[in-house]
């Protein structure tokens, strides 16, 4: 099923081909049959260790990862920095070499500087899976949501779908672009220009600084999480002024084409960059969805990248 | 009061449209109604209010962009009816009143509060602007999207440079975004810190501390590198010497888009007016030498500089009896821009529609009022004045609450003998 993704790491989206991306799609849309049964549990990875490795604080991109190895019966292990020995002065590439001595077969990272997990990856044997690094990538989030949307709407080809929010910080964004983009949807990108990168007009979506402009015929409208830390060096004025002009109510998603459906990677921040009302409309909301899509879809890579470890065929047999 | 009034044998001058001649204007109902040279040839206007200029100059009424008052928190300098009464008195009719109060302007509840006050208050058109950091600390963005729908005209900090590159590049973005004019006081900081006057000769002699041009120059260079990042609305509130006006010239070869003032005192006074220690003359940014100001004459005269403004700021005896180091920035100028501008026309030699150009249209495009012009439909905020008159500035002529004008006792030219908001007289001499 997954015979097109052949690779031993997830690092981003972007080198993946349309190709790829729709074979990781199809074998998610297998397991999120399996997690509505009482018997959850598979064997795919039975005997293999994933390590968890979080620098940066998570609750549920970590908790979803860890589901995902167990029910596929993985031995997993989760290390966040404040337990590792990063904070008595090892480096990054001592902790990736002593982590790969323990022999697992695939770790799952997250670090909060860009690059930081493929500086790893190069250095450890097994797999690794990019859970965040920086505002570069986050592709497991980019799936995810690409499997919400297209269990919801049937297709992503030929939608428009809005990306609102904090985009100058935000690796889901740039994730969600070049997915979006491969599978055919038309993408924008709506922020003020303090929280839009330098040549965002570039990366081929549509870029609106004016959030009444850019929802007009949005088929998706997808708001970013406002890092609170922003404020004080001063990308923007306050929660107040965000809340006004860049806030999704319903007089903004009345904008949206009739329907339009509202995604949030999560964490919100009620009444900063979603209100309440909008946030729990379960007619127009896919956040919960979004949060079952995310364990189906880390089955899925943990599944597709297993089939690519060395000792494969034996071990499962 | 009529609805309808006539102004008749006038020497109309409209630098919007260019037009210096004999003519005659009808208003109604508050707006310039008809104009033309030709105006009440066949007949006069049957139930109209005449008003005879007796050939004198009818122009459009001045917009002053740099106006400071003491409303709130220090109403004994000014408040929003005083400096309206000044600015009627000078033949203003719109004024930018900076946030620099106390409180700060920084809030949409107290720009509704100037509006309110000044609606109440103040005989002229009061415009608020907010300030572009929080408490004009130069730290945190204001609310300025929240501020101009509240009705801010425009953002600065007033007299106060945002030291931080970083910080004044977030802001001009962020204006950027609400399409939001930005007035930028251009003065480093640092160099400027430990002076007085304009850095030279002169202050070194006197023993004061000297604020180099270069100081200002910097700022602006600064400003405009940031500026072609960024593509925001953006004014030079005031500008005082060559390098800055040529900083101006070379961005505009660039393509930026920007606009700069200059201050009347600027144009008329230099760092000798200083004399004796006089704090009346000690004004932020500080008089420069005499070639710095001949520039700044001549940047008008090429239409490099966009406004003329007063930069009017009311100090009480008490923060200016003091020695000069200690006294406070400031110079009271709304009763006196027109007769200094007018320097630029009798001595200068410039031509008087040019002159009137930098005080009506030019400031009402940038801040895009719909006054500054004697058009069609335009507000009938107009100004009649004797173009020659002679006078010398006495304090006790002025409707300021405070004195501190470096004009008294100089000899001027040019009395308003008229000024009319919305074609209703507020000021006649």
């Amino acid at each position: 099923m997954t015979g097109l993704f052949a690779r031993q790491h997830l690092l981003a989206i972007a080198p993946l081909s349309r190709q790829e991306i729709e074979s990781l799609l199809d074998l998610a849309d297998t397991y999120v049959a399996l997690n509505t049964q009482v018997q959850k549990k598979r064997d795919t990875l039975r005997g293999r260790t994933l390590i968890n490795l979080f620098f940066e604080p998570s609750t549920r991109t970590q908790s979803s990862f860890e589901l995902a190895g167990k029910r596929l019966g993985a031995d997993v292990m989760n290390m966040s920095v404040t337990q590792s020995s990063v904070r008595k002065g090892e480096t990054l590439i001592d902790t990736a070499t002593t982590l790969n001595a323990m022999r697992p077969d695939i770790i799952v990272i997250r670090h909060q500087d860009s690059g930081a997990v493929a500086l790893l990856a190069d250095k450890v044997s097994c797999s690794v899976v990019n859970a965040g690094d920086g505002a570069h990538e986050h592709p497991t989030q980019a799936l995810l949501d690409a499997l919400t949307i297209r269990r919801r709407m049937k297709r992503i080809e030929g939608l428009t779908v809005a990306i609102c929010g904090d985009v100058l910080h935000s690796r889901v964004a740039r994730s969600n672009v070049h997915l979006l983009n491969k599978l055919g949807a038309r993408v924008r990108l709506i922020a003020p220009r303090t929280l839009l990168p330098a040549g965002a007009e570039t990366w081929g979506a549509e870029v609106f600084t004016d959030m009444r402009e850019g929802l007009k015929g949005s088929d998706i409208v997808m708001m970013l999480r406002l890092q609170m830390e922003r404020m004080a060096g001063s990308f923007l004025p306050s929660t107040r002024e965000y809340f006004h002009f860049y806030g999704l109510d319903k007089t903004k998603l009345a904008l949206a084409k009739p329907g339009a459906l509202v995604m949030h990677p999560g964490p919100m921040n009620r009444g900063v960059e979603i209100d309440s009302a909008i946030a729990d409309d379960a007619e127009r909301s896919l956040i919960h969805e979004q949060v079952e899509m995310g364990v189906a879809s880390r089955m899925a890579v943990l599944d597709a990248l297993s089939r690519q470890l060395p000792n494969d065929p034996e071990r499962r047999s | 009061m009529s609805a309808r009034t006539a102004i008749v044998n006038a020497r109309i001058v409209d630098p919007a449209s260019g037009f210096d001649g004999h003519g005659a204007i009808l208003i109604e109902g508050g707006a310039i109604a008809d104009i033309g040279p030709r105006l009440f040839n066949d007949a006069k206007p049957a139930g109209a209010e005449i008003i005879d200029a007796q050939g004198h100059v009818v122009a459009p009424a001045l917009v002053d962009m740099r106006v400071f008052t003491g409303e709130p928190g220090a109403e004994h300098r000014e408040t929003l009816k005083s400096a309206g009464d000044a600015a009627a008195a000078g033949g203003v009719t719109s004024i930018v009143v900076m946030p620099n109060t106390d409180p700060v302007i920084d809030d949409a509840a107290l720009v509704e509060f100037i509006k309110r006050r000044a609606d109440t208050t103040a005989k002229v058109h009061v415009h608020p602007a907010a300030a572009l950091t929080r408490g004009l600390k130069g730290e945190q963005m204001s609310e300025i999207g929240l501020l101009k729908e509240a009705g801010a005209i425009a953002f600065t900090d007033g007299d106060r440079t945002i030291a931080s590159s970083l910080i004044m590049r977030r802001c001009l973005a962020y204006a950027a975004n609400f399409d939001a004019l930005i007035l930028a006081h251009v003065e480093d900081p640092a160099l400027a810190a430990a002076g007085h006057m304009n850095e030279g000769a002169f202050a070194a002699r006197m023993g004061l501390g000297g604020i180099p041009p270069t100081a200002e120059a910097i700022a602006v260079e600064r400003d405009l590198h940031l500026l072609a990042l960024t593509n925001a609305r953006y004014h030079l509130a005031q500008i005082s010497c060559a390098a800055s006006l040529d900083a101006v010239a070379r961005a505009r070869q660039r393509g930026l888009k920007l606009t700069c003032a200059v201050s009347a005192h600027h144009l008329t006074l230099n760092e000798q007016d200083v004399g004796e220690y006089k704090t009346f003359a000690k004004v932020s940014p500080p008089l420069r030498g005499e070639s710095d100001r001949v520039a700044m004459v001549e940047g008008v005269r090429q239409g490099t500089i966009d406004a003329i403004v007063s930069s009017h700021d009311p100090q009480a005896p008490e923060t200016k009896r003091l020695p000069f180091a200690q006294a406070a920035y400031g110079a009271i100028g709304l009763e006196t821009l027109l007769p200094a501008a007018l320097t630029l026309h009798h001595e200068a030699r410039m031509p008087l529609i040019d002159v009137l150009r930098c005080l009506t249209i030019g400031p009402a495009n940038i801040l895009r009022l719909p006054c500054g012009r004697l058009a069609k439909g335009a507000p009938a905020d107009v100004v009649l004045f004797d173009l020659g008159a002679p006078r010398k500035i006495d304090p006790a002529d002025f409707h300021s609450h405070t004195k501190n004008s470096p004009f008294v006792g100089r000899l001027m030219q040019g009395r308003v003998l008229r000024t009319l908001v919305g074609g209703k007289t507020v000021y006649a001499s």
